[in-house]
């Protein structure tokens, strides 16, 4: 009895499910793909700007976001002071508030634990394939997950550090289109989300307004205030929507 | 670079520190509540305004300016292919394996 306890526990964190590993392979393939270009560059710039390999694996396996990892190389260029460069992080970063909230109502059946480890591995891209993933699906098998989050982080390590060795591959994988993978999958996850008339209205707003936020203002507000925006705007519609097409039964005495 | 080995470990604590607390709060404070309707409603509509908010000027601009000139920007040319592959097939793959395929050609030959 003992032991059937200790195995429940052991393969609710850990991943034996043959078939949720293989459906966690497929979901994360996108994510694998398009961090390699990336993290190709990210190992050139970081071993340019003197770091070491060891430094570059360092960074990749702990901080593991793609747009602060380019800047803070840049910033070490440039020789600026550790409190500048982890508040710039922390800016950069500061989005992924907004995602991490988004997913939590489908994240209740994680331990602790496991919900530090997912949001450890929680980026703009995993957010992307976990956010369609729970919209078809309460409560997604924990193996699936994180053997996608796993997969899609340790592709990010592996490439920054065939970038600092090799430093030369990369005009090659932009030959291939390789620099694509990430917004065509961004595409396609976005077609995915298109579920009503107001989703395709949000996304045209946020799409319009984020171009314009970025090219007049730069930085990486732009993000956050685009999202701000346009998801209270589908609010207001959603609930306007409703207020004029409930159901008698719903409405009740009206 | 003046900084030593120490100094970049450092930095790199503090970068991974402030990374995840943003990742990690919401999800610790959020996840076992039961959420206001509204603020429901509210996060329903993240996913599709941060997707479309990181997509914009990845495919409205290159190298810092706004264009769709197909020699500077085969992102936006690409996009109208990908878009469509993704309407029609509902795929995933193929609209990446369309999307670089398009990026590919167009570097190739504009």
């Amino acid at each position: 009895m003992h032991d059937g306890i200790f195995r429940r526990k052991f393969t609710g964190l850990f991943l034996f499910n043959k078939e949720e590993m293989i459906r966690g392979f497929f979901k994360g393939f996108p994510v694998i793909l398009g961090y390699f270009p990336i993290g190709f560059a990210f190992g050139i710039l970081a071993t340019n700007v003197g770091m070491t390999v060891f430094h570059t694996f360092l960074m990749s396996l702990m901080v593991y976001a793609g747009s602060a990892q380019l800047i803070a190389v840049g910033l070490l260029e440039s020789q600026v002071g550790l409190l500048t460069l982890t508040i710039t992080t922390f800016l950069v970063n500061l989005r992924h508030l907004l995602m991490s909230a988004a997913l939590s109502p489908s994240l209740g059946h994680l331990s602790r634990l496991q919900q530090a480890l997912f949001s450890y591995e929680l980026t703009d891209e995993t957010f992307a394939v976990h956010s369609i993933d729970f919209n078809k699906e309460k409560k997604t098998p924990k193996c699936r997950i994180f053997v996608t989050n796993i997969l899609a982080h340790l592709s990010w390590i592996v490439s920054s550090i065939l970038g600092a060795w090799t430093g030369s591959l990369l005009s090659d994988l932009e030959a291939w289109g390789l620099d694509y993978a990430l917004p065509a999958m961004f595409i396609a996850l976005l077609v995915f989300q298109l579920r009503t008339m107001r989703h395709f209205f949000i996304a045209t707003i946020s799409l319009l307004l984020s171009t314009y936020l970025f090219w007049g203002m730069g930085g990486h507000w732009y993000v956050i205030i685009t999202t701000l925006i346009t998801a209270t705007i589908g609010l207001i519609m959603e609930k306007w929507y409703l207020n004029h097409n409930t159901p008698d039964i719903e409405n009740g005495e009206s | 670079m003046h900084y030593s080995n120490e100094q970049i470990i450092l930095a790199i604590l503090l970068m991974a520190l402030v990374t995840f607390l943003p990742r990690f709060l919401p999800l610790l404070f959020l996840s076992r509540r039961k959420l206001n309707p509204m603020l429901r409603v509210w996060l329903s509509y993240v996913p599709v305004a941060v997707l479309t908010a990181l997509l914009g000027p990845a495919l409205f601009m290159a190298e810092g300016t706004l264009t769709i000139q197909p020699s500077l920007n085969p992102y936006f040319w690409a996009a109208l292919p990908s878009f469509a592959v993704a309407l029609l097939t509902r795929n995933m793959f193929l609209t990446v394996l369309t999307g670089m395929g398009a990026v590919a050609i167009l570097r190739l030959l504009v």
